[in-house]
């Protein structure tokens, strides 16, 4: 560590401590009594003198203070990586299911309802993966397919009393037809321009479900949808096939845990395939993809209507554990929320996709006292993840490198 | 010279005229690629060498002339459909699949000789296996053919570049093509490489796939190409067999003159 680099670390730290001092001031010193300054400068101290530590302790790193600790850790992480990979993925991922699969007979309502939602997600993030991860497109409207989705079902429960298993398919449908019809006018563009189209599309979406009001009840929602149902066998007496409904958590969880392995696996499936490759052949070269045979504007639109599936099948899900759909769980919000754990866990890659779902859902639950600050922390850590591992925490292998474009 | 057996595929470029703007790229182009032939395709830096590949291959449409391929004509078609035709190409700065394997690489370029569907690859049917088994025999047919067998699990950025363009030609091939266009293909290769890919391109033909090539290498093209074609400015100035050209004072004139 040479000296000036030495002092440039201290000035930007010192810089950015009077702008957070500034940016503080106005949120936590305007009082109905008039400013006051006690109250800011008592959480910028601790900020302060936080980071400063922080810095030390990097700059201690880089002068190789730590060596004593991190050689030795390195060779512990180095062989438990050997150790890993020696199990096949097959292995974890069926450990994984199974430890999932345990979670209701031990953990309560609460966790339960968290555990869902993870899954949602994890539907969801797998789903967009195949449009931003392989196909390398930018889609910012991406929630429009699991609203769509969930309105099939909520609407097809609610008017024909149709069962969950036949509108499951049926949503996924509903969802992949509106994907292709936004996609056919759109996939021509590239890019940011595509991002832009595809946000607004999501946008009309919600639109028109807030104002349909004879179709959608608009902002009120749909009430009254149908859990999904089952046949089971019956002992009281004798032994007779009953039809149950799925409402209690425990067993809803299972549908959906049955939808995220189907998932899981159909989206492995899809990337180690003839269609995977030539997606990743359209994400890394467009034009090279074309000339070497890959319909790249007909592959294209396929891995948007797929992707849109899967958020359909999520959305379908929605409806019926909810049993109440409304416009606003469709917000860019939602939109913005799926991209973040794709871009967090690692675009491309199936277990950094389920990484990022969870981080960005079950953390904000665990840490429930500090809501007020959520978004700030989000906002921070998705800055430090751009700045010092831009390919995601589980990146996919071949995208260790970080993108040309 | 190489000599061997041959598809009867002919590519016929018949007045073909290309204009970016108030650019002349292209005016009107004549000349053919018979079956078994190699054909080198030379002239000055932007003389529209590139731009003849770009054109047959359908990323440029030509604005005036017509490109004919086995018996029919190529205008209008998109890259891939004419890669189904039996055209491959590579690029003149390698244009791999970066972040993909080698084998994934090569793997990509049989889309077009391959069918199966989404459903097929989700529930995996018994007829997709097979396919995909294969797809990966063909493609490591032809990394062997390119001496990159050890290196089908290496991701192409981080191979040497004199691999990294083998390995564009192997993808090439991969795709069954009747005849394929190579740009420049001995650029940036040493001595040793260039000879090496000499035998290949020898080999290629072979095979009985027609080879286009444009290269800068004098010691390659006087080497392997039993015909030249010299463009300069877009125009063609001169073909025949290489001993005319080298004598032929207009081409002496637009190397020097250039
Ligand atoms: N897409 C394009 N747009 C505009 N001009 C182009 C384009 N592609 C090539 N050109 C121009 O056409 C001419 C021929 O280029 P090219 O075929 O690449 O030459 P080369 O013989 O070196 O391969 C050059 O003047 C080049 O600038
Ligand atoms: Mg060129």
């Amino acid at each position: 560590m040479t000296i000036p680099e030495f002092k440039k670390h201290w000035t930007s730290l010192g810089i950015g401590m009077v702008w957070l001092f500034i940016l503080l001031w106005p949120l936590l010193g305007i009082k109905p009594e008039g400013l006051e300054v006690a109250s800011t400068f008592n959480v910028w101290w601790r900020i302060a003198l936080g980071c400063s530590f922080l810095l030390f302790l990097y700059q201690l790193n880089k002068a190789g203070a730590f060596k004593f600790i991190s050689r030795p850790a390195g060779a512990v992480a180095g062989s438990m990586k050997s150790a890993t990979s020696m199990v096949p993925m097959a292995v974890w991922f069926v450990i994984g299911i199974a430890c999932t699969a345990l979670i209701p007979q031990f953990a309560g309502r609460y966790a339960q309802d968290v555990a869902i939602n993870c899954m949602i997600y994890v539907c969801l993030g797998l789903g967009l993966n195949i449009v931003v991860g392989l196909a390398g497109m930018l889609d910012l409207g991406y929630i429009a397919f699991y609203g769509i989705g969930a309105y099939t079902y909520a609407l097809l429960s609610v008017q024909f009393q149709l069962s969950f298993w036949i509108c499951l398919p049926i949503s996924a449908g509903m969802a992949g037809l509106g994907a292709w019809l936004i996609g056919y006018c759109s996939m021509r563009m590239r890019g940011d321009y595509l991002a832009i189209v595809t946000l607004g599309f999501a946008e009309i979406c919600r639109m028109v479900l807030n104002n349909w009001m004879s179709l959608t009840n608009g902002p009120n929602g749909v009430t009254g949808i149908k859990a999904p149902g089952l046949y089971w066998f019956d002992f009281t007496n004798g032994m007779t096939l009953e039809h149950i409904w799925l409402k209690k958590l425990s067993l809803i969880y299972y549908v959906i845990l049955i939808l995220v392995v189907f998932t899981i696996i159909a989206v492995y499936r899809l990337q180690h395939s003839r269609i995977g490759r030539a997606w990743e052949a359209i994400r890394e070269d467009e034009t090279a993809a074309e000339v070497m045979g890959v319909p790249t504007f007909y592959m294209k639109l396929l891995a948007y209507c797929s992707g849109a599936c899967f958020g359909g099948m999520a959305g379908a899900f929605y409806a019926a554990r909810m049993r109440f759909v409304s416009p606003e769980s469709f917000t860019f919000l939602e939109s913005a929320m799926v991209l973040s754990m794709v871009v967090l866990g690692g675009m491309g890659s199936i277990p950094g996709v389920i990484l990022g779902a969870l981080a960005l859902i079950a953390l904000p639950e665990i840490f429930r006292e500090f809501e007020l600050y959520r978004m700030l922390v989000f906002g921070g850590v998705m800055t430090l993840m751009m700045l010092f591992r831009p390919q995601g925490m589980l990146p996919s292998k071949r995208t260790m490198r970080s993108g040309k474009d | 010279m190489c000599i061997g057996m041959t598809n009867m595929a002919e590519l016929h470029l018949h007045d073909v005229s290309v204009r970016f703007g108030g650019l002349q790229a292209l005016a009107e182009v004549n000349f053919s690629l018979m079956p078994g032939e190699i054909v080198g395709l030379i002239g000055p830096n932007g003389a529209g060498k590139t731009t003849v590949f770009n054109v047959i291959t359908g990323v440029y449409n030509a604005s005036g002339g017509d490109v004919e391929y086995d018996g029919a004509s190529l205008q209008g078609l998109k890259p891939y459909q004419v890669l189904a035709k039996g055209i491959a190409r590579t690029f003149q700065n390698i244009r791999l699949f970066q972040n993909m394997t080698a084998l994934e690489n090569v793997m990509v370029a049989q889309h077009s000789r391959t069918g199966c569907g989404i459903l097929g690859a989700i529930f995996r049917t018994p007829s997709q296996k097979l396919e995909e088994e294969q797809i990966k025999e063909r493609a490591m047919e032809e990394l062997r053919f390119a001496e990159l067998e050890d290196f089908a699990d290496e991701v192409a950025s981080s191979l040497p570049y004199g691999h990294q363009r083998r390995l564009e030609i192997a993808r090439a091939l991969a795709s069954d093509p009747t005849t394929i266009l190579l740009d420049e293909p001995a650029a940036g290769l040493n001595p040793a490489e260039s000879s090496e890919l000499m035998e290949t391109i020898c080999k290629i033909s072979e095979r009985g796939i027609n080879v286009l090539m444009v290269e800068h290498d004098m010691k390659v093209v006087m080497g392997i190409c039993q015909r030249l074609v010299v463009l300069d400015h877009g125009v063609m100035i001169a073909k025949g067999n290489p001993e005319e050209i080298q004598k032929n004072p207009a081409v002496i004139e637009a190397y020097l003159g250039s």
